[in-house]
């Protein structure tokens, strides 16, 4: 991984509690804004529908862990692991993102 | 070993039970059944009759659905009566001739009406209430008619008195005894209960000796009593009780009882052992039973000797004959020795003149155990008073506090659960015992609904309903079960609490909730249910930021997802109405952007295949070309599905599709705990299939019938009616108070039907709710309603004129591409989602 950092969009382009999907790197990553402006980024594709369509997911907490609710079949994905909590064998990439100003950009 | 034929006569209710008892039980195989019915339908459900004329269909009638039988291998014979039995060849003859062999026979032959020898009984408008032919019979009588008499103020005389009442003709009730129900009710009941059902329009003669029937000067007939008196009236229905049909037994020489009946020893069986008679034609102890649930009883026992071969522990020991109905919406309750014949038995008795309210308890001579009861205007108490009557439970010092309103918030003198013995029956319908319901909590079931699914308590005439509920909680609480009804971890309320919490407090976003009695940060299950609360009691823009987190993906995008990630689309066409041009649009649009489109289930069109970007500029040439949103996307009123009635058609009685179209432009946009769809028909042919629906409106002559809690879908349910022949301004009223009931007290993804199967007290307490305003909510409730249609707007006309809100539309937030792993196929020629395999070849094969 290099210290490649890609420009996504502007904060505001994020309502806050929800995510957006970018490409980055012919890669789709669903890329999420908390209350808090906390950033998460993870890959898009849900792998059990094969669907692009995490970025669209209800974000939320269960146990203390911070989610992401595939909007298909409603699997669960932790924000900062990738990690399926229905199914510890399915781990999704994550991305590191920051927010510099009003910049939101993500490491390629 | 060859399969033993059992051949039933008879197929009333308890000739289907048996045949119900077999079918379900482990021995099935072993028998062939064959089945007679001298009626030209099959078993249906004469304890609802009346309900013929409250717009219920024969069909809605029957005990199993036609083709059960046929389904399940038993052979059945319509309109074909037994008229012999050859007891040498063991073989029963058929009208017609047909001979059939039989190993064990049953005799299922009910009764017969009573009518009494008074000259001129005969006469072309003098009839019987028993059978649905009957029924047809009074109804063609009654189209002439302006007045209407029934001999006989019994049970059934007084529901016969509502059939005439319901055809709007002058009903009287013409009793022999000096009160109405004088078998089950007391002077002071019988008093009450005339005077309650004079106040209904029903003329009420009691101590009336008819000696004959004349022809009449303004009427058809004239009556003339004993007493000197006469009665002027178009028709005559007896129902001056029944005897059991006996005839074919009588012929053959089974003994009978000196005055009729079948004798029967405690397996049911007749004087020949091969052959058992069971309910209202079978002759116990003396005693003719003329209610279903000892006639359900009998069939169990003639069952249950036939498949042990004798060795059954199950034997018929007499029934309780204690009652609890609601006659012409007076309840009224009559419990074992109701008239207090037994010697040394003491009474006491609670009148509330101003609210008709007559309560009476007979006690035994030292106080100690309940003897009977009477209950007129009023029956809560039914079920608590039958413990103690059943079991032998001993009474409370002061036995009158049992009848005596609780005051001043002091605890009702209620039996707790934990007093009755496990072999209690809780539910008679379906012989549902304490212990059986207790059984089922062990195994499992926690809820109401889940319950009834187990054991089919409280499914039949629904009295029990209270004491099952108490039954099964206090069974959870004695297995340390703590009901978590938690929406989820982020609250600890219920749905119908946050609802509550939400519009007391006044709470605008989700957020302020959590701050307030939550914690965490909210997850898919309490947003979308708090985002739909929220749009019920404020109904503010989905897309506004601080509610659209809270939103389903349908939700968000105002479009269906689909499985390749796509959406669909779906226009409002309110009643299914749809003029050319816009249909033209709608084609026009679909091929613009190749959508694949499907007719729906509610009368609409959907368009298939929209990638998110896409929406906006698609909802900008509908809503251009006048379209609104249909919220297929979102749980809140789908569709109102109608037929085209009176307008076009022939048969049609009023205006349908008109209504419809006028009830989905009311209702749009209400969001709700699960999606809801109405249904309205124009007549009774019911093409609308309103009946299957959440909220079902039919066409009658006189109004609209109103249905309610019905379903389709996974689990099928009929709606239920809920009122009759109202106009228009009064179902619309019913309608917002039902919805919004439902809307408050439902849990999240909860149907009008399963919400309904879970309402403690069911239909009469639904409608104590929305008709008689039981709670006071009424007022609150229109409210509410109003509030929610005065503030609708299209979602999506509003969205495409905020650019802002738009981009949210995006696939990539930093690139106009498009999501290259949506690919489609064609398949009768229109677009699918391609499968793994497909989107593998080159995209140029595909396409």
């Amino acid at each position: 991984m290099s210290d490649n950092w890609i420009e996504i969009c502007k904060l505001e382009d994020i309502v806050p509690d929800t995510g957006v999907c970018a490409l980055v790197n012919e890669k789709q990553v669903a890329l999420f804004r908390t209350r808090n402006d906390d950033l998460f980024a993870i890959d898009n594709l849900d792998p059990f529908s094969n669907a692009n369509v995490l970025s669209r997911g209800i974000v939320g907490s269960l146990g203390e862990k911070l989610v992401v609710a595939s909007p298909i079949y409603k699997q669960h994905f932790c924000l900062e692991t990738g990690t399926c909590l229905e199914d510890d064998d399915v781990k999704l990439s994550v991305y590191k993102v920051k927010a510099e100003g009003n910049s939101v950009a993500i490491q390629a | 070993m060859s399969k033993q034929r059992i051949v039933i006569v008879g197929n009333g209710m308890v000739g289907h039970k048996f045949i119900d008892n077999v079918l379900n039980g482990e021995s099935r195989d072993q028998y062939q059944l064959v089945t007679f019915s001298e009626e030209p339908r099959q078993a249906y459900d004469r304890v609802h009759l009346t309900e013929y004329f409250a717009g219920r269909s024969a069909d809605d009638l029957l005990m199993a659905p036609v083709g059960y039988y046929e389904e399940n291998g038993v052979e059945i014979h319509i309109d074909e009566k037994i008229v012999d039995i050859d007891l040498n060849a063991k073989e029963v003859i058929s009208a017609s001739g047909l001979r059939v062999a039989y190993d064990k026979l049953i005799l299922a032959t009910g009764s017969y009406p009573f009518v009494p020898p008074i000259p001129g009984h005969d006469k072309e408008h003098c009839l019987v209430y028993r059978t649905i032919e009957d029924l047809e019979a009074i109804k063609a009588s009654a189209k002439d008619a302006t007045s209407g008499v029934v001999v006989g103020g019994g049970l059934l005389g007084l529901e016969a008195a509502k059939a005439l009442h319901d055809l709007e003709i002058q009903a009287h009730v013409v009793q022999f005894s000096d009160r109405l129900m004088d078998v089950q009710l007391d002077v002071g009941g019988g008093a009450m209960l005339k005077h309650k059902i004079e106040a209904l329009g029903v003329q009420v003669h009691c101590s009336k000796n008819t000696i004959n029937i004349a022809d009449g000067e303004n009427a058809r007939y004239r009556m003339e009593f004993a007493d000197g008196e006469v009665l002027e009236t178009d028709m005559i229905l007896f129902s001056a009780g029944i005897r059991p049909q006996d005839e074919l037994a009588k012929k053959v020489g089974l003994e009978l009882g000196p005055r009729g009946g079948i004798t029967v020893n405690n397996q049911c069986q007749t004087s020949n052992e091969d052959i058992y008679a069971i309910g209202e034609c079978a002759l116990w102890n003396g005693q003719i039973f003329g209610l279903v649930a000892p006639g359900y009883q009998m069939a169990q026992v003639a069952h249950d000797h036939i498949v042990t071969t004798g060795e059954t522990e199950n034997v018929f020991t007499g029934a309780d004959m204690s009652t609890k109905l609601k006659l012409m919406g007076v309840d009224v309750a009559s419990i074992g020795d109701a008239l207090g014949r037994t010697p040394g038995s003491h009474s006491y008795t609670y009148v509330d003149e101003p609210a008709e309210i007559y309560k009476r308890i007979v006690v035994s001579e030292d106080k100690s155990k309940l003897l009977g009861a009477v209950l007129v205007g009023e029956a809560e108490d039914y079920g608590t008073l039958l413990q103690y009557a059943l079991n032998g439970i001993d009474l409370p010092e002061h036995p009158d506090s049992l009848i005596l309103p609780s005051r001043d918030g002091a605890a009702p003198a209620g039996l707790g659960p934990d007093a009755l013995p496990d072999t209690a029956q809780i539910c008679s319908c379906y012989d549902v015992t304490k212990g059986d319901i207790c059984c089922s909590v062990q195994n499992g079931a926690q809820t109401i609904g889940e319950l009834k699914d187990a054991t089919k308590a409280a499914t039949g005439c629904g009295g029990c309903a209270a004491l099952v509920t108490q039954v099964m909680n206090s069974e959870l609480e004695n297995l340390g079960v703590e009901v978590n009804t938690d929406i989820c971890e982020h609250f600890p309320h219920t749905r119908q609490e946050l609802f509550h919490i939400i519009k007391v407090e006044k709470i605008k976003t989700f957020y302020e909730l959590l701050e307030k009695h939550g914690t965490g940060h909210g997850c898919d299950i309490c947003k979308p249910t708090v985002g739909s609360i929220l749009a019920s009691v404020w109904n503010e823009h989905v897309m506004d930021s601080d509610i659209h987190p809270l939103q389903d993906t349908n939700d968000y995008y105002m479009a269906n997802l689909q499985k390749d990630g796509t959406y669909s689309i779906v226009p409002r066409m309110a009643g299914g109405e749809v003029t050319p041009e816009k249909l033209i649009v709608l084609g026009q649009v679909a091929k613009d952007y190749n959508l694949y489109t499907k007719v729906t289930g509610g009368q609409r069109i959907d368009l298939f295949g929209a990638r998110a970007e896409e929406l906006p500029e698609i909802w900008r040439r509908l809503v251009d070309a006048g379209f609104e949103t249909g919220h297929a996307y979102g749980k809140s009123l789908r569709t109102v599905k109608s037929c085209v009635g009176s307008t076009w058609c022939r048969y049609g009685v009023d205006d349908s599709a008109g209504l419809a179209v006028e009830l989905e432009n009311r209702y749009k946009g209400l969001r709700s705990p699960h999606k809801i769809k109405f249904g309205v028909s124009g007549c009774t042919r019911e093409c609308a299939e309103a009946q299957g629906k959440d909220i079902g409106i039919i066409a009658t002559e006189s109004g609209w019938n109103l249905y309610v809690c019905g379903n389709g879908g996974m689990k099928p349910r009929h709606a239920d009616l809920i009122a009759s022949d109202l106009d228009k301004e009064t179902l619309i009223q019913y309608i917002d108070r039902v919805l919004m009931f439902y809307v408050r007290t439902a849990d999240r993804l909860q149907r009008t039907s399963v919400w309904f199967d879970n309402l403690e007290g069911g239909l009469d307490y639904l409608k104590s709710v929305v008709i008689d305003d039981k709670l006071d909510i009424c007022g609150d409730l229109e409210a509410d309603m109003q509030h929610v249609v005065d503030t609708y707007e299209c979602e999506w006309k509003k969205a495409i004129d905020n650019p802002e809100k738009l981009k949210r539309f995006r696939h990539f937030v930093n690139s106009p591409e498009k999501d290259s792993n949506v690919v489609f196929v064609e398949t009768r020629g229109q677009i699918r989602p391609a499968t793994e395999e497909e989107k593998k070849i080159p995209v140029a094969e595909v396409v």
